[in-house]
């Protein structure tokens, strides 16, 4: 398998620790994988996103300008990526923060009240974690179990009590039911 | 591979440099290398070395002149408008005979540029950059391993050929996370001693000098000759690069540090559409891979080389290939970075021609 | 027949490139001198500059690096932290010091590092055949101010041990001269005092000694020394200008 994920919100809502999530899944699969943030000025109060691939064979180009899969966690993040999500790829989306649906029919789409959910869970901060939940429900190359495994293994001792919040948040988003 | 972590590059370099017993850090901070020298002055102190930050460039340049004469690994890291300012004490360090790495992670110049991803200072790391007849050791890796990899190879062949080495990333690559696996680390006290260095005579020994200045031409002229039969056997022996599909090319593209990546998906791309394109690698930039070119000079229809610059490797291809086929250029600058879809274009324009 | 006098130990053997009536030779011999008394030229790592002692890494018998034009303090910090124990010392002039080398000298007076100094203050640029230097004085005549330093144009000369020893790192600063015999003794005292201050750890120290250029000054050897009383020290007065060497030193 090669995929490649473009995650994208404004700063602070996580998105590079998703990315991380995801990377250390790939790479504990046995898979190659490249975590890729965007960098610079960009970084500040704007728009933060990072891609990532995983690939059985080794990876070429660490970006990508036709993502597999997008998880666009507000506007402008959808508004910038929508039209470059390749045919028949996956568009994810946090549909409490983003009022507006995909004008593409040629790609799946999942919307996901992620920050809702977190929210209700007891902690808003960590609708990143509902959104890796949606996005593992939607592969085959990884089961919730796996996830949690790689989770576990790399929270540090410290942040136990995050951990369990961010097992309960990934189950939350895996059970939801898209309608 | 168990004992992989998930690291940015500028991260994995600063930990595999410790590992391999640099325990000397100096540097002034410039985007984007911060990382580098963050984790440097996270891991230093506890390894018992030294990080520095010093008051220019300059001044960091010439601690790490000072370091190396006195006999230690040591390091300096920057981005473009730094490795500049630092051409003085590199050209010193040659000149002097001095070992040591230099990390350059390159951004969009000339000037104060831009802090995003470029190759345009391939010039000055592999045609001299500082005044004077000399060379540097340059490598360029591709991965996030590959940086862990070459910083203890620059390490060690820097201790070899008593020359200056660089490693030459760029901010994608600095930025960048991929699992790496390191080395085992060495301790400074089990590395080969440096009989020249200055470490106070003990009334031993004839004191050592660490110098560049030698006034009688005669001498001076003797001794760049034999700096560079030293260079003769850099060059026979320490050429680096990676091949992939070479073999049958047509179209061969020269690419390298995260470009060729991106030039490496670009050739599979056109292998799908019944091009036979290949790329070759140049991990070390100097010396250069001359022979690597020179091999399918007959066999290729033409050679493009594909860089984040207005055109700097291309003028080594077109040394190589010395006038046997076409050798074009495709670059893009200030940061921009080409897209493999360019470069597929670029590779089918060129090979229908 | 008993040698009562004789070179130093850590003095080498060679003729010194310097001037007839320069006094560089004068203070290469103190060092020597305070280097062989304190035993210490087994430990001893000397960093030359750029100028009249460009050469001065054949004048030692100890290890020594020659640096850069004015990077003198940023090597001796490389070698330092390097080598904790050893005695690392730079020989600096007033162009390389005070002119090029202001920020290396300022940061490594600030960082307190455990270095000495060795200033030579001769108000003009040596070797390259009598330009204007930091210190020149006001109206002095040199290549490059034929007419005078006015100040409208070139401003003031640098008062470089007034300046370090406002700095909290700097832990003995004094200027000198060594115009006359009495003077040459202080001189050496005040190198011993700065490379005690090292040895024992009391951070970072600087001797400006005041000297002569008969040559670029077009002055007798004798006249030299003259200049350096009248004119030299009414300018630069003599004297001990910082020493915390008694309170435990800056680090």
């Amino acid at each position: 398998m090669k995929q490649s994920i473009v995650i994208a919100g404004f700063g602070g809502q996580g998105v590079l620790f998703f990315g991380k999530t995801l990377a250390y899944l790939g790479m504990d699969l046995g898979k190659n994988i490249s975590w890729l943030p965007s960098y610079g000025p960009e970084m500040r109060g704007g728009t933060a996103n990072c891609t990532i691939i995983i690939s059985d064979n080794p990876i070429g180009s660490p970006i990508t300008s036709k993502p597999d899969v997008l998880i666009a966690m507000n506007k402008p993040s959808l508004e910038k990526f929508e039209s470059k999500v390749k045919p028949g790829g996956l568009i994810i989306i946090d549909s409490f923060l983003i009022d507006k649906k995909v004008d593409r029919d040629d790609v799946e789409t999942i919307y996901i009240p992620a920050m809702k959910i977190a929210n209700e869970l007891g902690s808003e901060n960590l609708g990143n974690m509902v959104m890796a939940g949606a996005y593992l429900k939607a592969q085959d190359y990884a089961g919730l179990e796996d996830l949690e495994k790689s989770v576990k293994a790399h929270t540090p001792a410290s942040k136990e009590k995050l951990l369990e919040q961010n097992i309960k948040m990934i189950k939350a988003g895996y059970d939801y039911q898209v309608c | 591979m168990g004992n992989k972590v998930l690291m940015k590059g500028n991260e994995a370099l600063a930990e595999a440099a410790i590992r391999c017993g640099c325990r000397f850090f100096f540097g002034y901070p410039i985007t984007p290398q911060t990382e580098l020298a963050a984790y440097m002055a996270k891991k230093m102190i506890k390894s018992g070395g030294t990080f520095l930050q010093a008051e220019s460039e300059i001044a960091a340049i010439n601690m790490v002149y000072g370091a190396a004469g006195a006999g230690a690994r040591v390091m300096t890291s920057s981005s473009s408008p730094g490795i500049s300012l630092k051409q003085e004490g590199i050209s010193y360090i040659a000149g002097a005979d001095l070992p040591c790495v230099i990390v350059n992670i390159v951004r969009g110049g000339p000037g104060l540029g831009g802090i995003q991803p470029a190759q345009s200072d391939y010039f000055q790391a592999t045609k001299g950059g500082g005044h004077g007849d000399y060379h540097l050791l340059v490598y360029a890796p591709s991965s996030v391993q590959e940086l862990a990899d070459l910083i203890s190879k620059a390490f060690d062949k820097a201790d070899e050929y008593r020359m200056p080495a660089m490693i030459m990333g760029d901010g994608m690559l600095g930025q960048m996370m991929e699992p790496v696996e390191f080395k085992e680390p060495i301790s400074p006290e089990d590395l080969p001693e440096k009989e020249w260095a200055t470490t106070g005579t003990k009334m031993k020994r004839k004191k050592n000098i660490i110098n560049s200045l030698y006034l009688t031409p005669e001498e001076l002229e003797d001794l760049n000759i034999k700096r560079y039969q030293r260079y003769d056997v850099v060059k026979r022996n320490e050429v680096m690069c990676e091949e992939y599909l070479t073999g049958d090319a047509d179209i061969i593209i020269a690419a390298y540090g995260t470009i060729a990546r991106i030039a490496m998906s670009a050739v599979d791309m056109a292998r799908q559409k019944g091009i036979k394109a290949g790329l070759i690698r140049p991990i070390t930039l100097w010396p250069f891979p001359e022979e690597a070119f020179k091999k399918y000079a007959d066999s290729a229809k033409c050679f493009l080389s594909v860089e984040m610059s207005m055109g700097q490797m291309v003028e080594d291809v077109r040394l190589a290939v010395n006038g046997k086929a076409p050798v074009y250029f495709y670059g893009r600058t200030g940061g921009m970075v080409p897209e493999q879809e360019e470069i597929l274009a670029k590779i089918e324009e060129h090979a229908n021609a | 027949m008993e040698k009562i006098f004789q070179r130093p130990h850590s003095l080498s053997d060679v003729v010194l490139s310097y001037c007839p009536g320069c006094t560089h030779g004068v203070v290469n011999r103190l060092i020597a001198e305070v280097v062989d008394e304190m035993d210490m030229e087994g430990r001893t790592i000397g960093i030359a500059p750029v100028g009249c002692s460009v050469t001065a890494y054949n004048f030692f018998e100890f290890d020594m690096q020659e640096a850069a034009h004015g990077r003198a303090p940023a090597v001796a910090t490389g070698i330092k932290r390097v080598h904790p124990d050893n005695l690392v010392f730079t020989y600096q002039g007033d162009g390389d010091l005070a002119a090029i080398g202001t920020a290396e000298t300022i940061h490594s007076a600030a960082r307190a590092e455990n270095i000495s100094i060795i200033f030579i203050n001769n108000t003009i640029y040596g070797m390259t055949g009598g330009q204007m230097a930091p210190t020149s004085l006001v109206n002095q005549v040199t290549q490059t101010t034929p007419y005078g330093r006015k100040v409208e144009n070139q401003g003031y000369p640098v008062h470089v041990s007034e300046m370090i020893s406002t700095i909290k790192g700097a832990c003995y600063v004094e200027r000198v001269s060594v115009d006359s015999v009495p003077n040459i003794r202080k001189t050496k005292a005040a190198i011993r005092k700065a490379f005690e201050c090292q040895m024992q750890e009391k951070g970072f120290s600087l001797v400006e000694v005041l000297s002569t250029c008969p040559t670029n000054w077009g002055l007798s050897p004798v006249e030299s020394l003259e200049r350096i009383r009248k004119e030299m020290i009414p300018e630069f007065p003599l004297g001990v200008y910082k020493d915390l060497t008694d309170k435990g030193g800056v680090r």
